[in-house]
Protein backbone atom coordinates (compact mmCIF):
# COMPACT_ATOMS: atom_id res chain seq x y z
CA UNK A 1 0.00 0.00 0.00
CA UNK A 2 1.48 3.34 -1.02
CA UNK A 3 2.19 6.09 1.48
CA UNK A 4 -0.37 8.33 -0.21
CA UNK A 5 -3.11 5.74 0.18
CA UNK A 6 -2.29 5.26 3.83
CA UNK A 7 -2.61 9.00 4.39
CA UNK A 8 -5.88 9.02 2.42
CA UNK A 9 -7.29 6.18 4.50
CA UNK A 10 -6.19 7.89 7.71
CA UNK A 11 -7.83 11.17 6.63
CA UNK A 12 -11.08 9.36 5.87
CA UNK A 13 -11.02 7.68 9.27
CA UNK A 14 -10.25 10.95 11.07
CA UNK A 15 -13.01 12.76 9.21
CA UNK A 16 -15.56 10.14 10.27
CA UNK A 17 -14.41 10.44 13.89
CA UNK A 18 -14.56 14.25 13.70
CA UNK A 19 -18.13 14.20 12.39
CA UNK A 20 -19.19 11.83 15.17
CA UNK A 21 -17.41 13.84 17.89
CA UNK A 22 -18.79 17.13 16.54
CA UNK A 23 -22.32 15.75 16.50
CA UNK A 24 -21.90 14.51 20.08
CA UNK A 25 -20.73 17.97 21.16
CA UNK A 26 -23.86 19.57 19.75
CA UNK A 27 -22.26 21.24 16.75
CA UNK A 28 -24.75 19.64 14.35
CA UNK A 29 -27.60 21.39 16.19
CA UNK A 30 -25.83 24.74 15.80
CA UNK A 31 -25.50 24.09 12.06
CA UNK A 32 -29.15 23.07 11.74
CA UNK A 33 -30.41 26.08 13.71
CA UNK A 34 -28.42 28.42 11.50
CA UNK A 35 -29.44 26.68 8.29
CA UNK A 36 -33.20 26.45 8.81
CA UNK A 37 -33.56 30.16 9.59
CA UNK A 38 -32.80 32.83 7.02
CA UNK A 39 -29.22 33.95 7.59
CA UNK A 40 -29.55 37.73 7.34
CA UNK A 41 -25.79 38.21 7.14
CA UNK A 42 -25.53 35.73 4.27
CA UNK A 43 -28.12 37.51 2.15
CA UNK A 44 -26.73 40.95 2.92
CA UNK A 45 -29.25 42.32 5.40
CA UNK A 46 -27.93 41.52 8.87
CA UNK B 1 -5.31 11.61 -31.66
CA UNK B 2 -7.99 11.29 -29.02
CA UNK B 3 -11.26 12.90 -29.97
CA UNK B 4 -12.49 15.80 -27.94
CA UNK B 5 -15.89 14.37 -27.15
CA UNK B 6 -17.01 17.43 -25.23
CA UNK B 7 -17.06 19.59 -28.34
CA UNK B 8 -19.13 17.19 -30.40
CA UNK B 9 -22.04 16.70 -28.02
CA UNK B 10 -24.61 19.43 -27.35
CA UNK B 11 -23.90 19.28 -23.66
CA UNK B 12 -20.77 17.76 -22.20
CA UNK B 13 -20.94 15.11 -19.46
CA UNK B 14 -19.17 17.55 -17.16
CA UNK B 15 -21.74 20.27 -17.79
CA UNK B 16 -24.53 17.77 -17.25
CA UNK B 17 -23.11 16.79 -13.86
CA UNK B 18 -22.65 20.47 -12.94
CA UNK B 19 -26.30 21.19 -13.76
CA UNK B 20 -27.48 18.04 -11.97
CA UNK B 21 -25.53 18.97 -8.83
CA UNK B 22 -26.90 22.52 -8.87
CA UNK B 23 -30.42 21.10 -9.12
CA UNK B 24 -29.76 18.44 -6.49
CA UNK B 25 -28.35 20.82 -3.90
CA UNK B 26 -31.16 23.31 -4.56
CA UNK B 27 -34.05 20.93 -5.03
CA UNK B 28 -36.64 22.72 -2.88
CA UNK B 29 -38.26 24.55 -5.78
CA UNK B 30 -41.27 25.68 -3.75
CA UNK B 31 -38.93 27.92 -1.77
CA UNK B 32 -38.26 30.09 -4.80
CA UNK B 33 -41.98 30.68 -5.31
CA UNK B 34 -42.83 31.30 -1.65
CA UNK B 35 -39.74 33.33 -0.81
CA UNK B 36 -38.92 30.99 2.06
CA UNK B 37 -36.11 28.60 2.80
CA UNK B 38 -36.25 24.85 3.41
CA UNK B 39 -36.48 23.89 7.08
CA UNK B 40 -35.96 20.13 6.96
CA UNK B 41 -33.52 17.91 8.83
CA UNK B 42 -31.36 17.35 5.75
CA UNK B 43 -29.77 20.68 6.64
CA UNK B 44 -27.98 18.85 9.43
CA UNK B 45 -25.63 17.71 6.69
CA UNK B 46 -23.09 19.86 4.88
CA UNK B 47 -23.04 19.82 1.09
CA UNK B 48 -19.58 19.68 -0.51
CA UNK B 49 -19.96 23.00 -2.35
CA UNK B 50 -20.30 26.72 -1.66
CA UNK B 51 -24.09 26.73 -1.74
CA UNK B 52 -25.79 29.20 0.60
CA UNK B 53 -28.16 27.58 3.09
CA UNK B 54 -30.32 30.66 2.76
CA UNK B 55 -30.90 29.90 -0.89
CA UNK B 56 -34.65 29.17 -1.07
CA UNK B 57 -33.94 25.84 -2.75
CA UNK B 58 -31.05 24.66 -0.57
CA UNK B 59 -31.53 21.20 0.93
CA UNK B 60 -28.21 21.07 2.81
CA UNK B 61 -25.84 23.38 4.63
CA UNK B 62 -22.98 25.35 3.16
CA UNK B 63 -19.77 24.10 4.84
CA UNK B 64 -18.21 27.57 4.97
CA UNK B 65 -21.35 29.11 6.46
CA UNK B 66 -21.62 26.20 8.90
CA UNK B 67 -18.00 26.51 9.97
CA UNK B 68 -18.51 30.19 10.77
CA UNK B 69 -21.80 29.44 12.53
CA UNK B 70 -20.11 27.00 14.92
CA UNK B 71 -16.99 29.11 15.44
CA UNK B 72 -19.05 32.24 16.15
CA UNK B 73 -21.15 30.36 18.71
CA UNK B 74 -20.03 31.24 22.22
CA UNK B 75 -20.17 27.57 23.30
CA UNK B 76 -17.72 26.34 20.66
CA UNK B 77 -14.21 27.34 19.73
CA UNK B 78 -13.53 24.53 17.27
CA UNK B 79 -15.75 22.64 14.86
CA UNK B 80 -15.03 18.94 14.66
CA UNK B 81 -18.30 18.44 12.82
CA UNK B 82 -17.75 20.80 9.88
CA UNK B 83 -14.04 20.06 9.70
CA UNK B 84 -14.97 16.38 9.47
CA UNK B 85 -17.21 17.05 6.48
CA UNK B 86 -14.54 19.19 4.81
CA UNK B 87 -11.92 16.46 5.33
CA UNK B 88 -14.30 13.80 4.06
CA UNK B 89 -15.19 15.66 0.87
CA UNK B 90 -11.63 16.84 0.33
CA UNK B 91 -10.18 13.37 0.81
CA UNK B 92 -12.68 11.78 -1.55
CA UNK B 93 -12.67 14.33 -4.35
CA UNK B 94 -10.19 17.17 -3.78
CA UNK B 95 -10.96 20.09 -6.07
CA UNK B 96 -13.00 17.89 -8.39
CA UNK B 97 -15.81 19.40 -6.31
CA UNK B 98 -14.93 22.86 -7.68
CA UNK B 99 -14.72 21.64 -11.25
CA UNK B 100 -17.69 19.32 -11.31
CA UNK B 101 -20.18 20.08 -8.54
CA UNK B 102 -20.10 23.73 -7.50
CA UNK B 103 -23.08 25.80 -8.74
CA UNK B 104 -21.16 29.06 -8.41
CA UNK B 105 -18.33 27.52 -10.41
CA UNK B 106 -20.87 26.54 -13.08
CA UNK B 107 -22.13 30.11 -13.28
CA UNK B 108 -18.58 31.38 -13.74
CA UNK B 109 -17.93 28.71 -16.39
CA UNK B 110 -20.97 29.91 -18.35
CA UNK B 111 -20.02 33.58 -17.99
CA UNK B 112 -16.56 32.83 -19.40
CA UNK B 113 -18.22 31.46 -22.55
CA UNK B 114 -19.37 34.96 -23.51
CA UNK B 115 -17.24 35.76 -26.55
CA UNK B 116 -15.31 38.80 -25.35
CA UNK B 117 -11.53 39.31 -25.10
CA UNK B 118 -9.85 37.16 -22.42
CA UNK B 119 -6.83 39.10 -21.14
CA UNK B 120 -3.92 37.20 -19.60
CA UNK B 121 -3.16 37.93 -15.96
CA UNK B 122 0.62 38.37 -15.53
CA UNK B 123 1.98 35.14 -14.05
CA UNK B 124 3.60 36.74 -11.04
CA UNK B 125 0.47 38.70 -10.13
CA UNK B 126 -1.65 35.61 -10.67
CA UNK B 127 0.60 33.55 -8.40
CA UNK B 128 0.48 36.12 -5.60
CA UNK B 129 -3.27 36.65 -5.85
CA UNK B 130 -3.94 32.93 -5.52
CA UNK B 131 -2.77 33.15 -1.91
CA UNK B 132 -5.60 35.57 -1.20
CA UNK B 133 -8.09 32.73 -0.75
CA UNK B 134 -6.00 31.29 2.10
CA UNK B 135 -5.96 34.71 3.74
CA UNK B 136 -9.75 34.92 3.38
CA UNK B 137 -10.10 31.45 4.91
CA UNK B 138 -7.90 32.17 7.90
CA UNK B 139 -9.07 35.70 8.63
CA UNK B 140 -12.76 35.96 7.71
CA UNK B 141 -13.84 32.35 8.15
CA UNK B 142 -11.75 31.13 11.10
CA UNK B 143 -10.38 34.02 13.19
CA UNK B 144 -12.84 36.92 12.98
CA UNK B 145 -16.01 34.92 13.84
CA UNK B 146 -14.31 33.95 17.12
CA UNK B 147 -12.62 37.26 17.89
CA UNK B 148 -15.01 39.96 16.71
CA UNK B 149 -17.91 39.19 19.06
CA UNK B 150 -20.78 41.12 20.64
CA UNK B 151 -21.45 41.62 24.37
CA UNK B 152 -22.88 38.10 24.60
CA UNK B 153 -19.75 36.50 23.16
CA UNK B 154 -21.39 35.70 19.83
CA UNK B 155 -19.59 36.44 16.56
CA UNK B 156 -20.88 36.67 13.01
CA UNK B 157 -20.16 34.86 9.74
CA UNK B 158 -17.95 37.62 8.37
CA UNK B 159 -17.12 35.97 5.06
CA UNK B 160 -20.85 35.52 4.38
CA UNK B 161 -21.64 38.99 5.64
CA UNK B 162 -18.99 40.99 3.86
CA UNK B 163 -17.93 38.99 0.82
CA UNK B 164 -19.81 35.88 -0.29
CA UNK B 165 -21.27 36.60 -3.75
CA UNK B 166 -22.79 33.10 -3.85
CA UNK B 167 -24.97 34.03 -0.87
CA UNK B 168 -26.11 37.22 -2.57
CA UNK B 169 -26.89 35.44 -5.83
CA UNK B 170 -28.41 32.23 -4.48
CA UNK B 171 -29.95 33.58 -1.28
CA UNK B 172 -30.25 37.36 -1.26
CA UNK B 173 -31.66 38.08 -4.71
CA UNK B 174 -34.27 35.27 -4.87
CA UNK B 175 -35.45 35.89 -1.31
CA UNK B 176 -35.75 39.62 -1.75
CA UNK B 177 -37.52 39.16 -5.08
CA UNK B 178 -40.25 37.07 -3.45
CA UNK B 179 -40.33 38.48 0.07
CA UNK B 180 -41.59 42.03 0.64
CA UNK B 181 -40.50 42.44 4.31
CA UNK B 182 -36.95 41.38 3.44
CA UNK B 183 -36.92 43.85 0.58
CA UNK B 184 -37.79 46.65 2.96
CA UNK B 185 -35.02 45.59 5.35
CA UNK B 186 -32.29 45.69 2.69
CA UNK B 187 -29.88 48.56 3.13
CA UNK B 188 -26.28 49.64 2.64
CA UNK B 189 -24.83 46.16 3.30
CA UNK B 190 -27.02 44.63 0.62
CA UNK B 191 -25.91 47.26 -1.89
CA UNK B 192 -22.28 46.52 -0.98
CA UNK B 193 -22.80 42.80 -1.48
CA UNK B 194 -24.57 43.29 -4.80
CA UNK B 195 -21.61 45.37 -5.97
CA UNK B 196 -19.24 42.53 -5.00
CA UNK B 197 -21.44 40.08 -6.88
CA UNK B 198 -21.47 42.39 -9.90
CA UNK B 199 -17.67 42.62 -9.80
CA UNK B 200 -17.45 38.81 -9.71
CA UNK B 201 -19.89 38.43 -12.59
CA UNK B 202 -18.19 41.02 -14.79
CA UNK B 203 -14.68 39.74 -14.08
CA UNK B 204 -15.78 36.14 -14.75
CA UNK B 205 -16.60 37.14 -18.31
CA UNK B 206 -12.96 38.07 -18.90
CA UNK B 207 -11.03 35.91 -16.41
CA UNK B 208 -11.70 32.21 -15.91
CA UNK B 209 -13.28 31.59 -12.48
CA UNK B 210 -11.78 34.61 -10.68
CA UNK B 211 -13.69 33.85 -7.48
CA UNK B 212 -12.48 30.23 -7.40
CA UNK B 213 -8.90 31.22 -8.17
CA UNK B 214 -8.47 34.13 -5.81
CA UNK B 215 -11.22 34.34 -3.18
CA UNK B 216 -13.05 31.09 -2.42
CA UNK B 217 -12.17 29.79 1.06
CA UNK B 218 -13.70 26.41 0.23
CA UNK B 219 -11.40 26.08 -2.76
CA UNK B 220 -8.55 26.92 -0.41
CA UNK B 221 -9.54 24.05 1.89
CA UNK B 222 -9.93 21.52 -0.91
CA UNK B 223 -6.65 22.57 -2.53
CA UNK B 224 -4.89 21.20 0.56
CA UNK B 225 -6.39 17.77 -0.15
CA UNK B 226 -5.66 17.53 -3.88
CA UNK B 227 -2.50 15.55 -3.23
CA UNK B 228 -4.16 12.95 -1.04
CA UNK B 229 -7.65 12.69 -2.51
CA UNK B 230 -8.93 9.40 -3.86
CA UNK B 231 -9.78 11.09 -7.15
CA UNK B 232 -6.50 11.86 -8.92
CA UNK B 233 -5.10 13.05 -12.18
CA UNK B 234 -2.19 10.99 -13.48
CA UNK B 235 0.41 11.56 -16.16
CA UNK B 236 2.20 8.74 -17.91
CA UNK B 237 5.72 10.04 -18.44
CA UNK B 238 6.49 7.38 -21.03
CA UNK B 239 3.59 8.52 -23.25
CA UNK B 240 4.03 12.28 -22.88
CA UNK B 241 5.61 13.87 -25.95
CA UNK B 242 5.93 17.31 -24.34
CA UNK B 243 3.67 19.06 -26.88
CA UNK B 244 2.35 21.43 -24.20
CA UNK B 245 -1.31 21.23 -25.28
CA UNK B 246 -2.33 20.41 -21.72
CA UNK B 247 -0.80 23.61 -20.41
CA UNK B 248 -2.26 25.74 -23.20
CA UNK B 249 -5.80 24.45 -22.77
CA UNK B 250 -5.84 24.79 -18.97
CA UNK B 251 -7.99 27.79 -18.06
CA UNK B 252 -6.84 27.59 -14.43
CA UNK B 253 -3.26 28.08 -15.72
CA UNK B 254 -1.94 24.85 -14.24
CA UNK B 255 0.86 22.92 -15.90
CA UNK B 256 0.04 19.34 -15.02
CA UNK B 257 3.52 18.27 -16.19
CA UNK B 258 5.05 20.25 -13.35
CA UNK B 259 2.69 19.10 -10.63
CA UNK B 260 0.06 16.49 -11.32
CA UNK B 261 -1.54 17.13 -7.91
CA UNK B 262 -1.48 20.94 -8.04
CA UNK B 263 -3.80 22.52 -5.50
CA UNK B 264 -5.00 24.88 -8.21
CA UNK B 265 -6.21 22.08 -10.50
CA UNK B 266 -10.02 21.79 -10.40
CA UNK B 267 -9.90 18.50 -12.33
CA UNK B 268 -12.06 19.74 -15.19
CA UNK B 269 -10.35 17.19 -17.43
CA UNK B 270 -9.73 19.49 -20.39
CA UNK B 271 -6.02 18.61 -20.42
CA UNK B 272 -6.95 14.93 -20.53
CA UNK B 273 -9.32 15.57 -23.43
CA UNK B 274 -6.71 17.31 -25.60
CA UNK B 275 -3.77 15.04 -24.83
CA UNK B 276 -2.86 13.48 -28.22
CA UNK B 277 -1.28 10.36 -26.72
CA UNK B 278 -3.65 9.67 -23.83
CA UNK B 279 -0.86 10.26 -21.33
CA UNK B 280 -3.20 12.06 -18.92
CA UNK B 281 -5.77 10.05 -17.06
CA UNK B 282 -8.07 10.75 -14.15
CA UNK B 283 -10.26 8.78 -11.83
CA UNK B 284 -10.47 7.12 -8.47
CA UNK B 285 -7.10 5.52 -8.96
CA UNK B 286 -5.57 3.36 -6.28
CA UNK B 287 -2.03 3.94 -7.37
CA UNK B 288 -0.12 6.42 -9.46
CA UNK B 289 2.81 4.62 -11.00
CA UNK B 290 3.13 6.93 -13.97
CA UNK B 291 5.11 9.84 -12.71
CA UNK B 292 7.67 10.15 -10.01
CA UNK B 293 10.09 12.85 -9.03
CA UNK B 294 12.83 11.42 -11.21
CA UNK B 295 10.52 11.06 -14.18
CA UNK B 296 9.01 14.52 -14.39
CA UNK B 297 8.30 15.82 -17.84
CA UNK B 298 10.33 18.76 -18.97
CA UNK B 299 8.92 21.36 -21.29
Amino acid sequence: MSRRLIITAALLAVSAVFIAVGAALGEADVVLMKAVNICLECIGIG
Amino acid sequence: MRKDKTKKAGISPRRFVQLACAALFNGYTAGFVRGRIFGGKSKLLCVPVLNCYSCPGALGSCPIGSLQAVLSDRNHSFSFYVLGFLMLFGTLFGRLICGLMCPFGLIQDLLYKIPLPKPEIPKRLDRVMRYLKYLVLISLVIILPQVLTNDYGTGAPYFCKWICPAGTLEGGLPLLAANQPLRQAAGQLFVQKVLILAACVVSAVFIYRPFCRYICPLGAVYSLFNRFSLYQMSLDGSKCIGCGRCEKVCKMKVDIRENVSSGECIRCGECRNVCPTGAIKSGFVVSRPDISKDKRITK
